[in-house]
């Protein structure tokens, strides 16, 4: 008798909704052993991470906010890593498109027109946009990687709103610390329900992803990437220039990291600071993986990832985690997200030696 | 506005019972502990900055026992995650919330509108609020006595800073170091590398060596990790502990350390709100509070420098020296502290200037 | 002590190029298998608190330096275990590696932070070392920074001269060839995999043993990212990698000494900027150039396999 591993010739559609269902319950599963043998309260523990955020409207308006920057990367990565194009760098875009858009915000400070806000997203996806275009000019016209690149230029992003908050941007009455003005309110994204911190950023995150899969699915260009990506000899037969692919994907994903990076300034932000971004330029890559790179499925990743923060921080405040055992709890659940694909693409059989020669 | 404002309390207090219901056991008895919340901006391993206030939960614990609960929240980012975590920290009862990142001071605000019962603390801002407090240590008075130190120590009369950002705090300190080495040494130069992070001991440690090879014969820091010490200690010179003290790691090398010690604070104020007695304030202790404190002398140490430390040290806690008393040059040469001045605490709060015998 | 200050600033610079040659290395051995692993930062952690905890329990660095790469090479396998047997998604588990790997590695060396421990030690052969300028060059250091240029020469002879370099190339440009050709791709892949472990753990024991000796958490500070990017710098070359570990610590070793030197009225933000954009520049040039060979990816990098019989 022996394990036999095999592709299925169709995607299973039941496993592919069930495996993530079926990950959590291992996560869940191993980190009740996990914080038991740690010497935590087991039940209280998963609770926190995973019910409690979900149980109040504050609590599911925070897991929005968290996933809409995770949302609005992850479906533009996606659109690249189809194609091939590596984009690692949505980090530093974000950061150029909050330091465009909140440029405009403090040029009309105190200004109350409502075509600051408008201003300010397109300045900060033509920011971000501006950024990836580095990467994606080097690349068609150099040919130089733009792993490297991208990924080089988010810390050059970073330490350029270093400069800008330490300097010129800096607020004239805050005691030269490293920040600008608060932003006046035609600057401020409104908030959706009053009392929390749901933005209407958060919408536009979900709609994007929808635009993106409406993009993807019904545009030529959508085509085209789909191509290049899954038979790039094809797509050079069809002659779809690889070229046009890399600045679109790049630029796409670019605008919109910045766009996230506007949403975050003028959403809970409010203002510019040393550093913008927790990560979500690096955090969105597994989302958008964890989708699938698709954009309906990058929705339902982003949640999960916020998810797995807030969870996370909650089990600090309740349960008294320390923060390196919620990033073990973390890395797990990922692992086992990642590794559950797995039934969804092969199918593992028992074969009886003796039936084998028979079959 | 009215209007809106009283939604908004609803909202949260719909908020906050919805969070307490999902926690178990009941809480509302008079003898249920004060839950005291901490927020921290990096991992309580660091050795440094989150380490010491680790240290000071740990003195309240120790002192209050059942009487407290604890809670602490690590590597909360300055930005949206930390907003949440503050009022996270709020709305599941706790009645005294610390929060120890500059960056954290706009959250706090924000937080502190809608939970007007909890207290706050803020460390090293500005804003005040009736429940939120502000506190902050002297560190510069801890750079004066190193600087002096330096100052009999040093031969080659250079100093390496090894420093994080240009907020006024680490400016503060830079000059404060070398008003007092200069007392001792007028020509003594303090040489400044920008590490532009706060912790990056690869970083802060290839900082010291350049600065050594450059000709310092000692290394100052105003970053978190030993690892500047460490340097000077593989490289025969001498150096200042930061935040704790790091004799372990530089036996040798190590003349003093600054220590942060923010755990007579804590204890203070939770003992303030045990007792009903907690008010808002803008406190900035230093050596006399006991907030910035120094570790022993090392060995390298000779006495004529133990004395005119001590010296510093009796003086400034009763007063009778200041840190910045002028005459005080700009790094242009231009008096900008007369003689017989000294720089007010608001002056001082927002320095973004060197004085003369900088090189930053 | 009669060194000049280049040579002193050398010496700074191969300390500072020595974790990232490592991890690079190791790396580069993964990727040219066909298989990108991002966790490169998840697996320094997890070396330097293993070499740490290790020297400080038993007192012996060597031991310590064994542990670091075993640490590593743990959590490389775990990685081929979900990238390899189960096929996951091989980014996207690269960068859950590194968030495994800050919150175990906090977790090991909780105990473990203010400690000191003893640095590795230097090996001074008398009589040479005392030589100037070659003294102190060329002999004195630990006995790490002498492994990673070996390591340098051994990987590339590996990949050029060997028969097992031949295969590792073949799986990872073509793996449908290599397996019909009867190679054992995932076997291949799996020691890849490892080995580049083994490598980014020596790296980071090479940070909490020698660099600055002391653990704290998040120590590495970015330095498994910056390893990543020189192996696309490098194109997937050995000696590229040892000349791109030395450039961008050659860089920021001098932003630093230019600060201390004074004189410059540059914000320090962008003296920070400049080993990121040397890189991209350096290698703009080298791709722009006369001399530029092939720059491309390992034709199956991030692709899963699975044999389909």
């Amino acid at each position: 008798m022996q394990l036999k591993i095999e592709p299925r010739r169709e995607i299973s559609r039941n496993l592919l909704y069930l495996t993530p269902f079926l990950a959590v319950l291992l996560t869940v599963v191993t980190g009740f052993v996990l914080f038991m043998l740690m010497g935590y309260d087991p039940f209280a523990a998963i609770y926190h991470f995973f019910v409690s955020p979900l149980l109040s409207l504050y609590g599911l308006s925070e897991l929005m906010v968290k996933a809409a920057p995770l949302i609005i990367i992850g479906v533009g990565l996606a659109i690249g890593f189809r194609a091939n194009v590596w984009n690692i760098g949505a980090e530093g875009q974000l950061t150029i498109g909050a330091i465009a858009s909140g440029a405009v915000a403090l040029a009309f400070w105190g200004d109350t027109g409502l075509w600051v806000l408008p201003l300010m997203c397109i300045a900060g996806v033509l920011g971000g946009m501006l950024y990836a275009s580095i990467p994606a000019f080097l690349k068609t016209r150099f040919g130089v990687n733009e792993i490297l690149t991208s990924l080089m230029l988010t810390y050059v992003a970073t330490l350029f709103l270093s400069t800008l908050v330490y300097g010129p941007l800096k607020d004239p009455a805050g005691f030269n610390f490293p920040q600008s003005r608060m932003f006046t309110d035609a600057a401020l994204l409104g908030v959706v329900f009053d009392g929390t911190r749901m933005h209407t950023g958060t919408i536009f995150a979900l709609l994007i992803a929808v635009a993106v899969w409406v993009l993807m699915t019904f545009t030529i260009i959508g085509f085209q990437v789909r191509v290049v990506g899954q038979a790039p000899a094809a797509a050079r037969f069809a002659g779809f220039s690889r070229n046009t692919i890399i600045w679109f994907g790049l630029l796409v994903s670019g605008g919109l990291a910045g766009l996230a990076g506007t949403f975050e300034v003028a959403g809970p932000i409010g203002q510019l600071i040393p550093v913008i971004t927790p990560g979500y330029g690096f955090t969105a890559i597994i989302v958008a993986f964890l989708g699938r790179l698709h954009p309906l499925g990058i929705i339902l990743s982003g949640f999960l990832m916020a998810l797995s923060y807030i969870g996370g921080e909650n089990a600090q405040v309740e349960v008294g985690l320390p923060q390196a055992v919620t990033g073990v709890f973390q890395g797990l659940l990922l692992f086992f997200l990642l590794a559950s694909d797995f039934l969804v693409r092969y199918r593992v059989r028992v074969v009886r030696l003796v039936t084998e020669t028979a079959s | 506005m009215k209007y809106d404002l009283t939604r908004r309390k609803f909202v949260i207090g719909t908020a906050a019972t919805a969070g307490a219901l999902t926690l178990a056991g009941p809480r509302a008895f008079a003898a249920d502990p004060l839950k005291v919340g901490f927020v921290y901006v990096g991992p309580i391993g660091d050795y440094g900055w989150t380490h010491g206030h680790e240290l000071g939960r740990e003195a309240v614990v120790h002192k209050f026992g059942d009487k407290v609960k604890t809670t602490y929240v690590e590597n909360v980012a300055e930005g949206p995650d930390a907003e949440r975590v503050i009022r996270q920290l709020a709305s599941s009862g706790h009645g005294l919330i610390f929060t120890t990142s500059f960056g954290f001071m706009n959250p706090t605000i924000r937080v502190a509108k809608q939970f007007r019962k909890v207290k706050f603390e803020h460390a090293t801002g500005y804003q005040t609020a009736p429940n939120v407090a502000v506190y902050n240590a002297r560190f510069h008075e801890g750079r004066s006595i190193c600087g002096a130190i330096a100052g009999h120590v040093s031969k080659s009369g250079i100093v390496g800073y090894i420093a994080s950002f240009p907020i006024p705090e680490v400016v503060m300190g830079i000059n404060a170091f070398t008003l007092a080495a200069q007392k001792v040494r007028p020509d003594i130069k303090v040489k400044v590398v920008w590490i532009n992070s706060w912790y990056d001991p690869g970083k802060e440690g290839d900082g010291a060596k350049t600065l050594i090879d450059q000709g310092a014969d000692i290394v100052c820091q105003h970053t978190d990790s030993p690892a500047p010490l460490q340097t000077a200690e593989a490289r025969g010179v001498h150096g200042f502990g930061q935040a704790s003290d790091m004799k372990a790691y530089a036996p040798k090398a190590q003349l003093t350390a600054i220590l942060d010690d923010w755990s007579g604070y804590y204890v203070q104020r939770v003992q303030d709100v045990l007792d009903g007695k907690w008010k808002s304030h803008n406190i900035w202790w230093g050596l006399k509070e006991g907030m910035v404190k120094m570790s022993p002398y090392g060995d390298a140490v000779p006495e004529k420098a133990r004395k005119d430390a001590d010296a510093i040290r009796d003086g400034i806690i009763a007063g009778t020296v200041h840190p910045f008393a002028g005459p005080i040059k700009n790094q242009e040469g231009k008096v900008v502290v007369a003689e017989g001045k000294s720089m007010s605490d608001e002056e001082l709060q927002k320095m973004d200037w060197y004085v003369q015998g900088v090189e930053a | 002590m009669t060194d000049s200050s280049a040579v002193l600033v050398l010496l700074t610079v191969i300390s500072a190029a020595t974790p990232l040659l490592f991890a690079a290395l190791g790396e580069l051995i993964t990727e040219k298998s066909g298989v990108l692993n991002l966790g490169v930062e998840g697996m320094m952690l997890a070396g330097a608190v293993a070499a740490f905890a290790v020297a400080v329990t038993t007192g012996s660095s060597t031991l310590g330096v064994f542990a670091g790469a075993l640490a590593g090479a743990i959590l490389a396998f775990a990685f081929g275990v979900l990238t390899l047997t189960l096929a996951a998604n091989q980014v996207a588990t690269g960068l859950a590696l590194t968030i495994f790997g800050i919150g175990l590695s906090a977790l090991v060396g909780a105990g473990f932070v203010g400690i000191a421990v003893t640095p590795l030690p230097k090996l001074a052969i008398p009589g040479v070392s005392d030589l100037p300028v070659i003294g102190s060059l060329v002999f004195g250091h630990d006995a790490l920074v002498y492994l990673s240029i070996v390591a340098t020469v051994a990987v590339a002879w590996f990949l050029k001269k060997t028969r097992g370099g031949m295969i590792l190339r073949a799986v990872g440009e073509s793996d449908l060839s290599a397996h019909s050709i009867g190679y054992d791709v995932i076997g291949v892949r799996y020691r890849a995999v490892v080995f580049g472990g083994a490598m980014s753990g020596l790296g980071g024991a090479f940070l909490s043993l020698a660099y600055t000796p002391m653990w704290a958490e998040e120590m590495t500070a970015g330095r498994g990212w910056i390893a990543l990017a020189l192996v696309v710098f490098a194109s997937w070359r050995p000696w590229r990698v040892l000349f791109g570990a030395y450039l961008f610590g050659g860089v920021t070793i001098l932003q630093l000494y230019l600060q201390g030197a004074g004189g410059l009225d540059i914000p320090s933000q962008v003296m920070s900027m400049l080993p990121y954009l040397a890189t991209i520049l350096v290698l703009t040039v080298i791709a722009a150039g006369p001399w530029k060979g092939r720059l491309d990816a390992p034709a199956c990098l991030g692709r899963p396999f699975r044999p389909s019989t």
